[in-house]
């Protein structure tokens, strides 16, 4: 049993100096065999694992991971959290997880830091105006909450935007959805992962994954770099190396894996208090509570598994990022990482069954795979138990690159792919 | 960001092409005759190799011609380039 995170637990481990604070999760070896083995740690996988105990009561599990838990694109991306999407399949499974996020500190005893501080995503020309105002009218009949802002309502709500109309992109308006935010990207992992290794789920790090076996189209087990597990339910949530795991087990995905990138500034004072997105000049910046601007960079438009990602990627986002904010002209930016980003040809994620029994798929979120965390977690969970989608997820089985029945999110999801 | 050699011009930054993906999906001859299936498999499903990987790539800011590339998509190297039509290297 895990010691509750209290007020109380603080003052009292104070006094001990903070030296004796429990495991928040164990580093065991792997079983011989689980009822579901879940591939990868980053917060999908772990999210996966905490609703199949938790909802499905599968408590026999176990979660593998390559590197570290979170050390993958958990802890690169910017930690953007918002549900406005136009699509009603998207903006169903996006506002799923917004709602599981706004409970999520007090459900996982952790604070995952989550801010509604607001998202606003901006027009910077006459169609992009028309695709805000129509994908707001969309958002408000799915019952997300979402506002049009004129240019003087732009410039009130973020005064340090550069609303001039003689900028070469200048702000035309922009949308904004209040309960969106952003969250402390490690913290979701570190507390899906005490939450599901409270339930008795097994968390294995530093453990690669060298093969699938099957017989005949049915699942049999892993071989891990820490030997085979025997397992009839295999669930893969590896982000960036889906392809990779894919092809163990003979299957082709309808993914291209990319570098995407980000970067931090030096810490100041207080200067942006909500995250603006620009699709048109691809720049977005938000400001962590250490005072760093966290800004995103595009992505390369080539197949790479680099992990750094091109030099002019980052300028472009620079340029633009400057002359929304001139005020920004002299910062320095003290950190550039890139991440691997599994990119499908719709710009929507798969959470499905594949056509090999006891395998199932939860990839292609691209760049925008933070902010559905818990509700992705939550509906693979509903998929691998009951080997049948959630009414949420149905749309994004991977028959619909064979049924044509696509879920189109790219440019309509208000940043640019 | 590496640098490519285009067989028509020579070494330019990467800056300049444009990747065109997967190299060697042949266009089906009789489009008509096809299942969904097979449709799927031409137009979405794709190796995204880590590793050794055959591509095309396209000048687009110079002679702006089509050709192949044999690189490492684990670190961007490029171990080969060859023009359309031929065939790809066998070391790879």
């Amino acid at each position: 049993m895990k010691n509750k995170y209290s007020i109380f637990s603080l003052i009292k481990n104070a006094f001990s100096q903070h030296e004796n604070w429990q495991q928040a999760w164990g580093d065991p070896n792997p079983k011989k065999e689980y009822d579901a083995v879940i591939v990868g740690g980053g917060g999908h996988g772990l999210a996966t694992a905490y609703y199949l105990a938790k909802k499905h009561n599968m408590k026999n599990i176990a979660v593998l991971e390559k590197g570290w838990i979170g050390g993958g694109n958990t802890g690169r991306n910017t930690t953007i959290i918002r549900s406005n999407y136009l699509w009603d399949a998207s903006a169903g499974l996006y506002d799923h997880a917004l709602k599981i996020w706004e409970n999520l500190s007090q459900e996982l005893n952790y604070n995952v830091m989550f801010s509604q501080r607001g998202v606003m995503n901006l027009a910077h020309n006459l169609q992009d105006v028309r695709d805000l105002k129509r994908r707001t009218h969309a958002n408000r009949l799915n019952g997300i909450d979402a506002i049009w802002l004129n240019t003087n309502e732009v410039k009130k709500f973020c005064p340090i935007i550069n609303t001039s109309p003689n900028i070469r992109y200048p702000v035309l308006g922009g949308t904004l959805q209040k309960r969106a935010g952003t969250a402390r990207h490690d913290a979701v992992a570190w507390g899906y992962a005490r939450g599901a290794n409270e339930m008795g789920v097994d968390i294995i790090q530093n453990c690669e994954v060298k093969g699938i076996k099957r017989n005949g189209n049915q699942v049999e087990g892993i071989d891990t770099v820490k030997g085979f597990i025997k397992t009839k339910k295999i669930g893969v949530v590896a982000a960036g190396h889906s392809s990779v795991i894919a092809n163990m087990a003979g299957l082709k995905l309808p993914l291209e894996s990319k570098p995407l990138q980000a970067l931090v500034s030096e810490p100041v004072k207080p200067i942006i208090d909500t995250v603006v997105m620009s699709n048109a000049v691809h720049a977005y910046v938000s400001q962590s509570d250490k005072g760093e601007l966290v800004i995103g960079a595009g992505t390369d438009a080539y197949v790479s598994y680099t992990q750094r990602g091109s030099h002019d990627v980052v300028e472009g986002t620079l340029k633009a990022i400057l002359e929304l904010y001139p005020i920004f002209s002299r910062m320095k930016m003290l950190r550039q990482w890139g991440g691997i980003v599994d990119i499908c040809p719709d710009a929507s994620p798969i959470i499905s069954k594949t056509s090999i029994k006891g395998l199932y798929f939860n990839c292609g979120w691209g760049t925008g795979g933070f902010k559905a965390t818990p509700g992705s977690g939550d509906l693979f969970a509903h998929t691998i138990a009951n080997d049948e989608p959630h009414k949420l997820n149905a749309a994004f089985n991977i028959n619909r690159f064979v049924s044509g029945d696509l879920v189109d999110e790219h440019g309509a999801a208000a940043v640019a792919h | 960001m590496f640098v490519i050699n285009c067989p028509y011009c020579g070494e330019r930054d990467q800056s300049e092409f444009n990747s065109g993906g997967e190299a060697h999906i042949i266009r089906p001859k009789q489009p008509t005759e096809l299942s969904d299936d097979e449709w799927a498999e031409f137009l979405f499903m794709r190796k995204n190799i880590k590793g050794i990987q055959f591509e095309r790539w396209n000048h687009t800011h110079g002679c702006r011609k089509w050709f192949n590339v044999v690189r490492d998509t684990t670190n961007d190297q490029i171990h080969a380039v060859y023009k359309m039509g031929e065939k790809p290297p066998k070391d790879y």
